[in-house]
């Protein structure tokens, strides 16, 4: 019976893993389609879904992957893959926000020295204008 | 003719800002063989900072939004480098700093003898020496910065600061973010930049509120270690 159940276990885990990752996918590509997701940043996500499906399907793979890592309950592996592309999306937002922050930071000061800039002329044509 | 820029940054400054800009354009009418230009950095305050500011007759550069102390210094010496001043000096918009020490602060950059030189309240212990724990921190840096670029500099933090056009052009390009100062003379020592320092009075806030917290001077130390560290690695050109 405890086979059996296990069986049944691992059965569900790769439908919910196959489930999960088709909704991911379709949800990227639907955020991509509206322009709501630049297909530069939905790639690492693409990849990863896709990467969670084969591992789901191909039961045999996980196994010999599984045994080749040492992880001794296969599905537990797909976690850790998941876990594994979550923290390499977090460390490229991370770098993505700092890349964003600095060229803010230049665009901000620009402005400011155009603002500057443009109240001089102004004044200046008014200057003139006047006299 | 020299010509100085003289960069105030400036947030939420709006009962200062006036009387400081007035007391350095008195300061530097007096200097002799040199043109100085004030400007206000206005790093997106919420009260009328940049309004009275322009009453003065100063330049005033209005951030879109607040950029933090080191954004706004930057956006100065970007400033200068466009308009190709000769020197540049900065000082705080709260009147902690003295502008009669503004010759004092430049007198070494027209000699040649330096590239940049801080005001240091530590030289001479006259003045308003800051409380205790940062007492500890600002010891810290000395420590630290002076072993790594071999010039002892007691006042790493002391935002009072000349620098001449080789520096301007440097800082206009990189100058750290958040906490700039101690950074700075990192960023400049490493490249070779002969800084030094001369003893100025310091005195208490006027007004406003410091860029440091009591609260986050842990987070303050930290962050800028992590940074002069980083620097130490960082690919640098040696002028």
């Amino acid at each position: 019976m405890p086979e059996l159940n296990t069986g049944v276990e691992i059965f569900r885990i790769q439908i919910i893993a196959v489930v999960g990752s088709l909704f991911i996918i379709g949800f990227i590509i639907e955020l991509i389609r509206r322009k709501k997701l630049q297909e530069r940043y939905a790639l690492l996500w693409l990849v990863a879904g896709i990467v969670m499906i084969v591992l789901s399907i191909w039961r045999n793979g996980l196994d010999k992957l599984a045994h080749l890592l040492g992880v001794g309950y296969a599905p537990a592996l797909l976690f850790l893959v998941a876990l594994g592309f979550g923290l390499l999306m977090m460390i490229h937002f991370s770098v993505v926000i700092s890349s964003l922050t600095e060229r803010n930071k230049i665009l901000a000061q620009e402005v400011a020295l155009l603002k500057a800039e443009l109240n001089k002329i102004n004044d200046e044509f008014k200057k003139r204008s006047v006299n | 003719m020299n010509r100085l820029l003289v960069i105030i940054p400036a947030y939420n400054e709006a009962s200062n800002i006036a009387d400081v800009v007035l007391r350095v354009q008195k300061a530097t009418d007096t200097l002799s063989n040199i043109r100085a230009t004030v400007l206000v950095v206005n790093d997106g305050s919420t009260d009328n900072t940049s309004d009275c500011a322009c009453t003065t007759g100063a330049v005033v550069l209005d951030l879109p939004y607040n950029l933090g102390i080191g954004g706004a210094v930057q956006c100065g010496f970007r400033y200068a480098r466009d308009k190709k001043f000769d020197m540049a000096i900065q000082i705080d918009g709260d009147g902690q700093h003295d502008p009669s020490f503004i010759h004092k602060l430049i007198s070494p950059l027209q000699e040649g003898t330096a590239d940049m030189v801080i005001g240091s309240r530590f030289l001479n212990r006259e003045g308003f020496q800051s409380t205790w724990l940062r007492r500890i921190g600002i010891r810290i840096f000395e420590w630290v910065n002076s072993a790594i670029i071999g010039q002892r500099i007691t006042d790493n933090t002391s935002g009072f600061r000349a620098y001449n056009k080789q520096a301007i052009a440097l800082l206009a390009e990189e100058y750290p973010s958040d906490y700039p100062e101690p950074e700075a003379v990192i960023v400049l020592g490493l490249r070779g930049f002969k800084i030094c320092e001369t003893p100025v009075v310091m005195r208490e806030r006027q007004g406003g509120t410091s860029s440091i917290g009591s609260m986050s001077s842990v987070y303050y130390m930290a962050k800028v270690l992590l940074a002069i560290g980083v620097n130490v690695f960082k690919k640098q050109n040696q002028r």
